[in-house]
Order: C-alpha cells, then sequence, then structure tokens
C-alpha cells in the first residue's frame, strides 16, 4: 500500500508541478489542484503510526485507547482545513484567471499576445 | 495603561484577533452604499487596535521581570493538545508596528482609493486579523489557518480597483501563493509525523530527542517548511512575484503588504529560534549558513533593482526586498546582539517602505497632473472614475472632500521632505533610525559579546560579507533615491503645485515621525529589542511558559441556598 500511495503522489506531484510551469492560465489552474491532491494524500500519509488499514476512528469501550488500536485523528483534521482552503482559493483562482483573459483578450499567464496562446475572436 | 492592561490580560491578548474579525463580519452586513459608515468603523477598529496592541507591548515589557510571557488558552486545554496563543515581546512589536501601519494605510485610503472597487474595508479588516494571529499564535497549523486568512484578503486586497495590470500580477501572486501554501502543509504534516505535534513549544523540546535516523527527514521537513516561509518573505531567488505585484497594488494596499514580507521574516525568525536554536542537540543551528547566503543575496538582488528602477512603486517594492534580505541574512547568524539590531531595524524600515508606496502614489500623481500613471502606462483603475479622482483647483464641491480636502501650500515642501526622511532610513544614513539599526548590526558583528569584551575577535568570512553588503548596499540605495529624488524635486518647475490633503500627508507624517522618535527614543527602544532577543535565543522560558499553562478550572457547581 506504501507503494501505491507513494507512486500516486508522486505522479500526481509530477503532473502538477510540470503543469504548473505550463504558459497557459487553464493548465496553471490543473496543476494547482492536482498539487492539492497530491499534498493532500501526503498528509494523510504522515500519521504517527504510518499508513494503515481497517483501525476505529471513535473510541470504543474496551479498546486501549492509544495510536496503535485507533486511526490518528490529526492528519484527518489538517487535511479537512487543507481540502477546504485549497477549494476556495481555487475557486478565487478561476475568478481571476476569467477576469485575467477578459482583459488581456487571450489565455497566457503574462497576458501577451504570442503566436502559440489562443486568441480570443 | 499598563495597570489596566495586566487587569484584562490574559483575555486582551485575544482582542487583536477577535476585534478586526467581528468588525469585519460587521461591515459584511452592510449595503456597499454605506462606505462612509464602514470607513468609520474600520478607522475606528483600527485605531482601538493601535491602543490594544500598545497596551500589550506595555504589558510584556514590565519592569522588574526579565521575560514576560502571555499565554492564552482559547479552548482551555493544555498546551500540546489545545490551541494556545502566546504573547511575547517579538509578537507585541509585531502587532504594534502592524497597528501603525494599517492605521496611515486606512486613512490614508480614505482620501480617495477606498471607493476604487467593493468590500475593502472587510477584505482589510480580515487582513488584520490574519496578521495579529499569525504573530501571535503558538500552533503550527494555526499558523497555517492563520497564513491563508492573511492571504485569501491578500488577493482581495491586490485586485482592489481592478484594472489589468493588477488582474495580471493578481494571477501571479496568486498562483506563487498557492504553491507556497502547498509547501507549508507538507512541512506542517512531516513535522508532526516525526514529531507527534504540532504545537511550537513542544516541538522545540522533541527535537533534540528525534532519532538519528529520523533526523534528515527533520531537516528535510524545515527546509520544505522555511521554503514556503521565504517565499513570503520575499528571498532571492524566490522573489520575482514581489515588485510587480506590489507596485500594481494600489498604494493603500501597498503600505499595508509592506508588513507581508515582515510576517514572513517573523515566522522565520520565531521558528527557527524555537527549533534549532544552540539547544536543539544535533541539529543545533541548522540551517544558518542558508539563511545567511540567502539573505545576502536577497540583499545585493534588491539593492541592483532598486538602482534599475524607474517606477517609484518599483522602487519601493525593491526597498521591501532589501530591507528582508538585511534582516534574513542577519537572522542567520544568531547571535543575541545583532538579533537585537534586526528587530530595532524592523520596524523603521517598515515605516519607511510603507511611507515610501504612499509617497509614491502622491508623486505619480503630481508628476501626471492629476491621473494616477502616466498617459503612456496601462494601469489605471476602471472603476476609479472621473468623479473620485480629485478636482484641479481649490473648489471642492463633494461634501466630504470639504472636510478633508484642504489644500496645503506647502504641499510640495512637504512631499520634498517626507521623501527625504524616507531616503534616510530606508538607505541608512544619519542621522535617522535605519542608521541606529544598521550601526547596531555593524556593532555586533564586530563584537558580538559586546563593546570592550570582544577583544581579538574576527568575524569571519560571513561576518565581512555582510558587513561589506550592509555598508554597499546603503551606498546604492541612496544612490537610487537620490536620483529619483533629484528627478521628480528639482526637475519641477513646470508642474503645478501638488494637490495634497490632510487625510493623504498625515499617515505619511505619522509613519516618518514614528522612525524619528525610534531615533529619539534609541536607549529605552533598544533595551526593549534587546530584550526581545534575549528571549528569543533562549527559547527555553517560552517553551516553559507555553507547556505549563494551565487550564482555568471550571467553575464549581452552584449549591441551592436552601442546603444547610
Amino acid at each position: 500500500m506504501e507503494l501505491v500511495l507513494a507512486i500516486a503522489i508522486g505522479v500526481l506531484t509530477g503532473s502538477g508541478v510540470w503543469l504548473l510551469l505550463r504558459p497557459r492560465t487553464y493548465q496553471v489552474i490543473m496543476g494547482l489542484s492536482l498539487m492539492a491532491y497530491a499534498v493532500n494524500l501526503f498528509i494523510f500519509s504522515m500519521g504517527r503510526q504510518g499508513l494503515a488499514i481497517d483501525k476505529e476512528p471513535v473510541l470504543k469501550p474496551g479498546i486501549a485507547q492509544d495510536l496503535v488500536n485507533y486511526a490518528d485523528p490529526m492528519p484527518q483534521a489538517l487535511v479537512l482545513t487543507a481540502i477546504v482552503i485549497g477549494f476556495a482559493s481555487t475557486a478565487l483562482f478561476l475568478v481571476v484567471l476569467l477576469a485575467s483573459r477578459g482583459t488581456a483578450g487571450n489565455d497566457h499567464v503574462d497576458g501577451v499576445h504570442s503566436r502559440d496562446v489562443q486568441e480570443m475572436p | 495603561m499598563t495597570d489596566i492592561a495586566s487587569l484584562l490580560m490574559p483575555h486582551l491578548m485575544l482582542a487583536p484577533i477577535a476585534l478586526p474579525m467581528l468588525t469585519a463580519a460587521l461591515m459584511l452586513l452592510m449595503r456597499e452604499e454605506q462606505q462612509r459608515l464602514k470607513l468609520g468603523f474600520n478607522i475606528l477598529s483600527t485605531l482601538i487596535g493601535l491602543v490594544i496592541a500598545i497596551a500589550l507591548l506595555g504589558w510584556t515589557d514590565q519592569a522588574g521581570a526579565p521575560v514576560t510571557m502571555g499565554v492564552y488558552m482559547p479552548g482551555n486545554w493544555p498546551a500540546p493538545f489545545g490551541i494556545s496563543l502566546a504573547l511575547d515581546r517579538l509578537s507585541a512589536l509585531m502587532l504594534v508596528v502592524t497597528s501603525v501601519v494599517a492605521l496611515s494605510s486606512i486613512v490614508f485610503a480614505a482620501a480617495r482609493w477606498h471607493r476604487a472597487g467593493v468590500h475593502f474595508h472587510p477584505l482589510f479588516q480580515f487582513q488584520l486579523m490574519g496578521l495579529a494571529g499569525a504573530f501571535l499564535t503558538a500552533d503550527l497549523f494555526n499558523l497555517f489557518v492563520f497564513f491563508e486568512i492573511t492571504l485569501a484578503a491578500s488577493y482581495g486586497l491586490l485586485l482592489h480597483g481592478s484594472g489589468r495590470a493588477r488582474i495580471q500580477s493578481g494571477l501571479h501572486y496568486i498562483a506563487i501563493n498557492l504553491a507556497a501554501s502547498s509547501l507549508l502543509l507538507i512541512g506542517v504534516s512531516m513535522l508532526y509525523g516525526i514529531t507527534g505535534t504540532l504545537n511550537m513549544a513542544d516541538l522545540a523540546s522533541a527535537i533534540p530527542h528525534v532519532d538519528a535516523a529520523d533526523r534528515g527527514l527533520l531537516h528535510a521537513a524545515a527546509s520544505i517548511l522555511a521554503m514556503a516561509f521565504l517565499i513570503k518573505a520575499a528571498m532571492w531567488p524566490l522573489n520575482f512575484w514581489l515588485v510587480p505585484a506590489y507596485s500594481a497594488a494600489t498604494a493603500p494596499v501597498g503600505a499595508l503588504f509592506a508588513l507581508m514580507t515582515k510576517l514572513g521574516v517573523y515566522t522565520v525568525l520565531r521558528l527557527w529560534t524555537l527549533m534549532f536554536s544552540s539547544q536543539a542537540g544535533d541539529s543545533a543551528l541548522f540551517g544558518s549558513a542558508w539563511l545567511m547566503c540567502g539573505g545576502m543575496l536577497t540583499m545585493a538582488f534588491g539593492a541592483i533593482g532598486m538602482l534599475g528602477s524607474q517606477r517609484l512603486t518599483n522602487l519601493a517594492g525593491y526597498a521591501a526586498i532589501l530591507s528582508s534580505g538585511t534582516l534574513l541574512a542577519a537572522a542567520g547568524f544568531g547571535q543575541n546582539l545583532l538579533t537585537a539590531g534586526i528587530l530595532y531595524y524592523l520596524p523603521s524600515s517598515t515605516f519607511a517602505v510603507a511611507a515610501l508606496f504612499l509617497l509614491a502614489d502622491l508623486i505619480d500623481r503630481w508628476r501626471n497632473a492629476g491621473a494616477r500613471t502616466a498617459p503612456y502606462e496601462d494601469d489605471e483603475a476602471p472603476f476609479l472614475n472621473a468623479e473620485l479622482v480629485p478636482t484641479t483647483g481649490l473648489n471642492l464641491d463633494e461634501d466630504e472632500e470639504v472636510l478633508i480636502g484642504r489644500v496645503i501650500p506647502a504641499a510640495a515642501a512637504f512631499l520634498g521632505l517626507a521623501f527625504m526622511v524616507c531616503t534616510l532610513v530606508i538607505s541608512g544614513l544619519p542621522p535617522l533610525s535605519g542608521f541606529v539599526g544598521k550601526i547596531a548590526m555593524l556593532n555586533a558583528l564586530l563584537n558580538p559579546l559586546g563593546v570592550g569584551t570582544s577583544a581579538g575577535y574576527q568575524p569571519g568570512i560571513w561576518g565581512w560579507t555582510l558587513l561589506t553588503l550592509l555598508i554597499g548596499t546603503g551606498l546604492i540605495g541612496s544612490i537610487a533615491l537620490i536620483r529619483v529624488g533629484m528627478r521628480h524635486f528639482w526637475a519641477s518647475h513646470d508642474r503645478n503645485t501638488p494637490q495634497l490633503r490632510v487625510a493623504e500627508g498625515l499617515p505619511i507624517a505619522v509613519l516618518l515621525l514614528c522612525c524619528i522618535a525610534m531615533t529619539v527614543q534609541a536607549g529605552p527602544v533598544m533595551r526593549y529589542m534587546q530584550n526581545a532577543a534575549d528571549a528569543l535565543h533562549s527559547p527555553g522560558t517560552y517553551i516553559h511558559g507555553v507547556l505549563t499553562q494551565a487550564p482555568v478550572p471550571n467553575p464549581a457547581p452552584i449549591l441551592s441556598k436552601e442546603q444547610p
């Protein structure tokens, strides 16, 4: 499972960074979203006991109350906040992206006219 | 005032966060037409915030106690588990600096900029809330949350006024900050995975006991975390976003953004001295060379950028980079005398850069006869329409402009003098506070144990490099600023007298008077900074203070009166 998760995080981060460096705003926002997914998965893997399955998230009577028997609640709290904040910022970025396309007339990140950039009709 | 503060402590600590939050929430309920009411609330709230910050500063600097720590637990859970806020001298200092700059900025905005778009006032207050929270929190995850609040508000503020330049640079600014937030989250979660805590104090006490096998991972985590903060602090080569963004922002927002780089510097200083202090075992002073090296490169970059700038706002942006480079480079040495020097330099350079952003707006408007930008520049704010641009001549017809719109006869003289004071402080020329700060740093470099007790000490290659850079960047900065001053003030014979309102002149005067006051009162201020620096470099007090704060006991159940 560690291998699968590591590969998933790696692929997502790699594609995210590559897209982030592309010249079009839509590619940039996709890159940022992929990076956010990668970071969220990464946070999950950073529990104190490493990755684990089949652990109780809620305390039960009769089971010793430690991280060996229960899921680590901290990464879950972290990832929840990170998802909310990341979603909101991405939505804001989308608005700025549209505004930029409106003012510049193309979807280049610098708003410059160049041949490989799609021009607005 | 200190008596009142100690009466209200520890609850007063919450006020710098709660007050802007409540004000912003209240203003969100108001309609956009009630701009003047919102403005009144905003100024009032910022003013109260300043008074509270000064009271907190007085409280932390009580006579007799070498270190005064205020710890507040909003959830009433003991430290490693619950959220805690911590107030020491450095936090209180940053709160005061924030409030002074914010108050100047909002009064300046009152003249006209606050009408250039919607929701300026709530965003402004949310920005203050985020800044205050980041300065007060003693918890890495809350640091992330407050950073995001600050950033979210700053995205809105940067776009305030709209227009093509702002949207373009806003796009870059948001993209780089979203990427930085990802780095911040990676660093925070790795630190949790290694040490099992997010409380800064608990983290600091856990670091000496980390396994040797995990230490490399710990350093990687700290470096990734630092990368996120250094992007905010504008360390070279992570600072190419700064100048376009800051110079595109409207003037009051630019002044407020002068604080944002200082937020990055504050976080680096706080976390680095806590986590990698000299008591941190095998990790002691980890990353010191990186901070020094990066800081010095940033200084050089900032100085060269200043020399190459044509626009005044670009010049102010590079001045902000120079100032934060100086702070980072000197912080990397990890000596308490040097840290005291940078703590003295920090507020004065922040005030001067903020004042330069405000001045740039006035000078540009003067130079271009009323319009903010020259005709060849594509940077007009579409919502700042003709009736909001100040009218030429003395007949000011709008009601509110009669109140605050008096033309000062000596406006040109005021602009020139203010620019001169900015030049003196930013380039560190005598006799103002920039000079005192730089002398304190140079002195600490040559005599790290104090004058007279460091005989035979050699500063080493890093020390000499920083010394050269401190003097060299001062020279380059003064050349750049003097050249701009000559072009704007001495070659201005064919222009009208500038139109200057009290609401625009006052904030600049206040910011610069703060610099002058810091020079006049250099002794007490320096003593405060020295205490703050000593506390930073002996983190035991902070760790002990946060970890041993006991929760408030629950109220005893009320017994009924009938019981015998």
